[in-house]
């Protein structure tokens, strides 16, 4: 019963992230202002049926569902929409959430075509650093996710003025400022939950294997991604980087995030290559 | 049956030629012009409207009633001669004048198409007519009706949204780099005419602290003072640059005055902040090569014109879709106009009607003495319902769309087949 709803709610997150992503693309083109609110009231909801298929399989498994290549991308997808959302509620930056929603979807999509199979834990896992550690790098990794998107539309709104050729993006997308603002916010907020996710990852190696830190590829793989973006940050802070850098920084940080979430586990395997 | 008619007669930036329209421009506001109007004879709801690229009067008249001339007089006074003001004035009536109000409200009959300010004018011109009691129903109904095409059009189109002067672009890049020009710092280079529109613009927009570089201090000052800023030399220029983020150059200098070169350090200093130049002057001040650096921005007179061109072809397309919106909300308005022609016709036969039924209820009703109160209801009722039963089609065909163009015949022809009394 409950692994039928559970499998109705995947179904109904893909349809309605498919809708908010639609709707949203149809307001920015149109650019009628009632087609955002309807857009953000979907993207709304599949936040919600997201959360709530995660409880189901969390219900069925027993266990925080983040391990398989599908839960994690489901949780990944999660965790944008709601940082998101979260952002939106602070304040609004024109056009965003048209490009946040297709990321959503493109990574459900993903989720979609991977086993959902549920797999048995592996012992080294049954441990509550599980939801600790996993969740809060899934958290940097939304907020990550949220600073790329930033940095494309910085790219595509600083190239049509730097072009003076204005086309399609020009008056839709928003005042460099605001993306480059949204750049800084979204990197610290996801800097210090990935510094975080380092962190409790390294002690929960300590309790599971005995040793902080082991140069599996997928922590070196981090330790790389948070060194990208640790120099970003010290660079903004002291220099004044800004603008075009900064945004393509985030767009490197992402690449690597991606790495470590996928490269990692296909090419190098390692410790961290628990389900295939 | 009281007719009215809706007249408008105005000169307008299109056909009048500034000098004719100095003359006219009503200098000592509105209070004068409106009791000069009122002397005028025939006319019923009156209202004015003057700008610098317009002057317009509206009114309501009773039908007939000739009153185009001493409008005319009125609003040329003795500046020309009637041959004279035929060639400039135009005139319009009823569903024709209605259109033009609404275009001219909804910005599509302006200078430049889509510039907010005439709604504010029209209002304003409103209020002085409407608290001096110039205006009644029609007039009331006619110029809020308006205001609210105005809006409709402002929500269902882009019009107001593009920028087609080269100012209003440079207005709009910079909002595109600083998201708000509030509190933003702008420097002048050169202190000529186009340096003080511009800064006019940005100042209005919400900049603060203007400062003037010249290459005379005295002509610098005197600019400084009108926008409270302050003045330097050319000397400081490069030291102004780490802290302004606007800078308008404008000078008459024969060569560039600012290289690559010079602003790169300068933008190890600003951390990076944006810099967005506008030069305006030709031949040109600042090195074309500026807007290679990163988070420097540079527009020459070209771009903006560029921007401007680009503007007025999107801005012709939301024309066309305004326009659209114009018609549609004339015609509304022309059937309600129409409706209100037939209003008392309608009401008249309602009580010629009426008087009948009673009249015969009430020679019937007294000899029926075996009816009881329910049955004498009914009575009554079934006489009533017969009587509006046999109105319903005549009314219908009052209010069909042959009888709404205003043609009076045909509502005399009503009248007079009902034997309704000839209107007073």
């Amino acid at each position: 019963m409950l692994s039928e709803v559970n499998y109705l709610l995947f179904n109904a997150v893909l349809l309605v992230s498919f809708v908010a992503c639609s709707v949203y693309l149809v307001f920015f083109f149109s650019q009628k202002e009632h087609l955002r609110r309807i857009a953000r009231i979907i993207f709304l909801s599949s936040g919600v049926l997201q959360t709530l298929y995660i409880l189901s399989r969390y219900l069925i498994a027993g266990y925080t569902p983040i391990t398989s290549q599908h839960e994690a991308v489901t949780f990944f997808a999660w965790s944008v929409t709601w940082g998101y959302l979260s952002f939106h509620w602070r304040y609004t930056v024109k056009n965003f959430g048209t490009f946040v929603s297709i990321l959503v979807f493109i990574m459900l999509i993903i989720a979609a075509i991977a086993s959902r199979a549920f797999q048995p834990l592996a012992p080294a896992l049954q441990s509550l650093w599980l939801p600790v550690h996993a969740g809060v790098s899934v958290m940097a990794y939304g907020f990550l996710a949220l600073a790329f998107c930033g940095g494309l539309m910085y790219l595509l709104q600083e190239r049509e003025l730097k072009s003076k050729r204005f086309g399609f993006f020009f008056s839709r997308l928003p005042s460099l400022e605001s993306l480059d603002q949204l750049n800084s916010h979204c990197l610290t907020i996801g800097f210090v939950f990935l510094t975080l996710g380092i962190i409790t990852g390294s002690a929960w190696a300590r309790q599971a294997w005995g040793t902080y830190w082991q140069w599996d590829p997928k922590e070196t793989w981090s330790l790389i991604t948070w060194f990208l973006y640790a120099a970003q940050i010290h660079q903004r802070l002291t220099k004044g980087w800004r603008g075009k850098r900064a945004a393509v920084m985030a767009i490197v940080g992402f690449c690597s995030v991606l790495f470590t979430l996928w490269g990692v586990t296909f090419l190098l395997g390692g410790v961290h290559s628990y389900a295939n | 049956m009281p007719t009215e008619m809706i007249l408008l007669l105005g000169v307008n930036h299109k056909k009048t030629p500034l000098a004719v329209r100095e003359k006219l421009a009503l200098s000592s506001g509105y209070d004068e012009p409106l009791q000069a109007l009122a002397k005028v004879e025939g006319i019923k709801e009156y209202y004015l409207l003057s700008t610098c690229n317009r002057v317009e009067v509206l009114v309501s008249v009773e039908e007939g009633a000739d009153v185009q001339l001493s409008l005319a007089r009125f609003l040329f006074g003795d500046a020309l001669s009637p041959e004279e003001f035929q060639k400039y004035l135009y005139c319009y009536r009823d569903s024709e004048a209605v259109h033009h109000l609404f275009m001219v409200a909804a910005s599509l009959d302006s200078m430049i198409v889509g510039e907010s300010q005439i709604l504010g004018q029209l209002k304003e011109a409103y209020r002085f007519a409407a608290e001096k009691k110039c205006t009644g129903p029609i007039l009331n109904r006619l110029l809020h009706k308006s205001f609210s095409v105005a809006k409709r059009v402002r929500s269902e189109t882009q019009i107001g949204s593009s920028a087609v002067s080269i100012s209003y672009a440079a207005i709009e890049l910079a909002k595109k780099i600083f998201g708000s020009i509030e509190k933003k710092r702008v420097l002048l280079i050169g202190a000529g005419e186009m340096a003080e529109l511009a800064a006019e613009h940005l100042v209005g927009n919400g900049a603060t602290d203007v400062v003037v570089c010249n290459r005379t201090l005295q002509r610098a000052l005197d600019l400084a003072k009108r926008f409270n800023g302050s003045a330097v030399g050319l000397d400081e220029l490069h030291e102004q640059l780490e802290r302004v983020d606007i800078i308008v150059s404008s000078t008459g200098a024969p060569g560039i005055i600012l290289n690559r070169d010079d602003v790169k350090p300068i933008m190890r200093e600003r951390r990076n902040k944006p810099l967005f130049f506008i030069d305006i002057a030709v031949p040109r001040d600042l090195d074309p090569a500026l807007n290679d650096l990163e988070n420097v921005y540079l527009y020459d007179i070209d771009d903006l014109n560029n921007v401007v061109e680009l503007n007025k072809a999107e801005r012709d397309k939301e024309a066309i879709k305004a326009g659209r919106i114009v018609d549609e909300e004339a015609l509304k308005f022309k059937d309600w106009l129409a409706g209100l022609g037939i209003t008392p016709t309608i009401a008249d036969l309602r009580k010629k009607a009426n008087t009948m039924v009673r009249m015969e209820l009430d020679r019937t009703l007294p000899r029926l003495t075996s009816l009881s109160d329910n049955e004498r209801k009914s009575v009554e009722k079934m006489a009533h319902s017969i009587a509006s039963r046999l109105l319903h089609d005549p009314m219908l065909f009052l209010k069909s769309e042959s009888c709404k163009d205003q043609s009076s015949m045909k509502v005399d022809l009503f009248r007079s087949v009902f034997d309704l009394e000839k209107k007073e």
